[in-house]
C-alpha cells in the first residue's frame, strides 16, 4: 500500500498542469487510483501555477495536498512557499537554471536539474517541465519510464501528434540527466 | 470493467447530463463551473442540441423553465453569485411543478465572494433562496465519478417528482481531474402527459403555470406538492457511511469536506480513536434516519463544512440535540487540512465540544 503525492509549482505557462496530467495518466495507466488538482483562479492568469497529483494503490482521500512526497519548483517562489512542507524523506526537484539557491533541509533527497537550459540548448523550450518529469520517472520505482510514451500519446491531440516526439525528447534528457 | 479516463468534474457533469438524454442547455459562464458550459457547446451542435448562452442568468433559467414545460431534459449550470440570481427562476419552476436539472458549483460568498471552493450555499440549495413553500432535491458529489452517477440520478429524480434536482458541488470537485466510467449509465425516460407539446386538436390544453389567485386552491396545490415531497424524503435519502460500525464518534461532511474528513478520519483510528463518518449524499432530503441512529451510538459528532455552520443546524435538528454537535469549518475559499479535522476529532474525544 503506497501513495505518492506530488506537488509542482512554477509560473503560469511552463507547463505545470500538463506535467500533472501526465503523471496522473500516467498512473491511471499502471491502475493506480489518481487525483489531479490544479490551481484555477487569478493565480492562473499570468501568475503562479500549481498542480496536486496524488496516486495511490488505495482509493484517494483529499485530492489537497498538505504534505508533498516529492516537490518539483520550477521557479523560486514556489521552491521558498513550498520548501519546507515535503516530507521527511522526500525529494525535491529543482530547475536550477531558473533557480540560484540550494535547499537547506538535510532530510529530503534534492535533484537539480538545470531544465530550462537544456531545453533551450535542445530547441524544445516549452518542454523545461517534461524533462524534470523525466528526471523524476528515472527515480520514482513506483513511475517506472517503461509505458511513458503510450501516455504521451493519449495526452498529445491528433492535431498535434508533431508533440510526441518533442515529449520523449525531453523526458529522456530528462532520464539521462 | 469500461475502459476509464481522466475527466474533470466539470466535464463529468457535462458529459452525463448528455448521456441522460439532456438536449438542451441554458447557461451564462462564471468561474469555477464554466467547463460545463464549453462541453455543451462543443458537443451540443454534433448531436443535434441546444447550447444556447443566455444574456444573463435570469434569462438562462426562464429558458430551462420553458423547455422544462415541454417536457424535455434540461439543465443550466452556474456559480453561487449565479445561483442567487436564477432563484427567482427555480421558485417559478417549483411551483409549475416541472422537472429541471441546475448545478451549483459553490464559490465563496456571500455577495461576489471570491472564485475558490465553499460550501456556503448549503440554507440556499435546502432551505429555499427562492420565495414560498418549495424544496429542491439537493446533491452533493464527493468525487468526479459521482458529479456524473448523481448528474443521471437528478434527471431521474426530477423526472419522477416534478421537481428541481440541484448538484451542489464546489470548485475544487469541479476542477479535480479523476478516473471516471460511464460503464453502468442507465438511462430512464418517464412519461409527461402534462407537457406543452402541442394538442394537434386530440386533447385538451396542457396549462404550465405557477399563479393560483384562489387562495384555497394555491393552499392545496401547495399541500398536495408537500404530499409529494413526503415520499421523497421517505423513499430517497442517500448517504454513505465510513468505519461507523463500532464508532464512538462520528464526523458528518460531504462533498470535498468529506474527503479531508475521511483522511482525517483514518488518522484518528491510527491513534486509537474510534471515530466513523456519515456522509450525506442527499442534502434535501436530508439522511435523518441515519443521523438518528448514530446519535444513539455515539458520544458526540463533529460537523466538517467550508462555510461559517450551516449544515450543523441539520445536525442538531435531525440528531435532536441528543450529543453534542462541534463545528469545523473553514470558509471564504479555505479548505480545513486532514490535520484541522484531526484536531477537532481529538477535542471531541476529550469532551471539549
Amino acid at each position: 500500500m503506497k501513495t505518492t503525492q506530488i506537488l509542482i509549482a512554477g509560473f503560469g505557462g511552463q507547463g505545470i498542469l500538463f506535467a500533472g496530467k501526465f503523471l496522473a495518466y500516467k498512473g491511471l495507466m499502471e491502475d493506480k487510483q489518481v487525483s489531479w488538482l490544479p490551481s484555477y483562479g487569478p493565480e492562473m492568469r499570468g501568475g503562479t501555477a500549481n498542480c496536486n497529483v496524488i496516486l495511490s494503490d488505495t482509493p484517494v482521500g483529499s485530492p489537497i495536498i498538505t504534505t508533498p512526497d516529492v516537490l518539483i519548483a520550477m521557479n523560486l517562489p514556489s521552491l521558498q512557499k513550498y520548501v519546507d512542507t515535503v516530507a521527511p524523506g522526500g525529494q525535491i526537484y529543482v530547475d536550477s537554471a531558473l533557480i540560484d539557491v540550494k535547499v537547506e533541509r538535510t532530510d529530503v533527497e534534492v535533484f537539480y536539474i538545470p531544465a530550462t537550459q537544456m531545453a533551450k540548448d535542445n530547441e524544445i523550450p516549452s518542454l523545461a517541465n517534461m524533462i524534470i518529469v523525466g528526471h523524476l520517472l528515472q527515480n520514482q520505482p513506483e513511475l517506472d519510464f517503461a509505458g511513458a510514451k503510450e501516455t504521451v500519446e493519449h495526452l498529445v491531440p491528433p492535431k498535434k501528434a508533431g508533440l510526441i516526439e518533442l515529449n520523449m525528447k525531453a523526458l529522456n534528457l530528462g532520464k539521462d540527466f | 470493467m469500461a475502459q476509464k479516463v481522466l475527466m474533470k468534474g466539470n466535464e463529468a457533469i457535462a458529459e452525463a447530463a448528455i448521456r441522460a438524454g439532456c438536449r438542451h442547455y441554458f447557461g451564462y459562464p462564471i468561474t469555477p463551473q464554466t467547463e460545463i458550459a464549453a462541453y455543451m457547446a462543443k458537443k451540443m451542435p454534433k448531436i443535434g442540441g441546444v447550447f444556447l448562452q443566455a444574456e444573463s442568468e435570469i434569462a438562462s433559467i426562464n429558458m430551462v423553465y420553458g423547455a422544462a414545460a415541454a417536457g424535455v431534459r434540461v439543465m443550466t449550470s452556474s456559480s453561487s453569485p449565479g445561483i442567487s440570481l436564477k432563484s427567482e427562476g427555480l421558485s417559478y419552476i417549483a411551483g409549475s411543478d416541472v422537472p429541471a436539472l441546475v448545478v451549483n458549483v459553490q464559490r465563496g460568498g456571500p455577495g461576489l465572494g471570491g472564485i475558490q471552493p465553499s460550501q456556503s450555499d448549503y440554507f440556499q440549495a435546502t432551505k429555499g433562496g427562492g420565495h414560498g413553500d418549495y424544496r429542491m432535491i439537493v446533491l452533493a458529489p464527493a468525487s468526479v465519478q459521482e458529479m456524473a452517477s448523481l448528474t443521471m440520478k437528478g434527471f431521474d429524480l426530477a423526472d419522477k417528482y416534478l421537481m428541481t434536482s440541484m448538484i451542489l458541488a464546489d470548485g475544487t470537485i469541479g476542477q479535480m481531474m479523476e478516473p471516471i466510467s460511464f460503464e453502468d449509465a442507465e438511462v430512464n425516460t418517464y412519461e409527461k402527459p402534462w407537457a406543452l407539446t402541442g394538442t394537434n386538436c386530440q386533447r385538451k390544453h396542457n396549462v404550465v403555470n405557477s399563479l393560483y389567485l384562489k387562495a384555497d386552491e394555491l393552499e392545496a396545490k401547495n399541500i398536495e406538492r408537500y404530499e409529494r415531497y413526503a415520499i421523497v424524503e421517505e423513499n430517497e435519502p442517500m448517504w454513505e457511511e465510513y468505519m461507523m460500525e463500532d464508532a464512538e464518534y462520528c464526523v458528518v461532511a460531504y462533498g470535498i469536506a468529506s474527503r479531508v474528513a475521511k483522511n482525517a478520519v483514518v488518522a484518528a483510528r491510527a491513534e486509537g480513536i474510534k471515530v466513523g463518518l456519515i456522509r450525506p449524499i442527499t442534502l434535501w432530503p436530508f439522511p435523518k434516519k441515519a443521523l438518528l441512529a448514530a446519535a444513539d451510538k455515539v458520544k458526540s459528532f463533529v460537523c466538517v463544512e467550508l462555510s461559517m455552520g450551516q449544515m450543523i443546524e441539520d445536525v442538531r435538528l435531525y440528531t435532536e440535540c441528543k450529543k453534542p454537535v462541534s463545528l469545523c469549518s473553514r470558509c471564504g475559499g479555505m479548505i480545513p487540512s486532514p490535520e484541522e479535522v484531526l484536531e477537532a476529532i481529538r477535542k471531541a474525544q476529550k469532551g471539549e465540544n
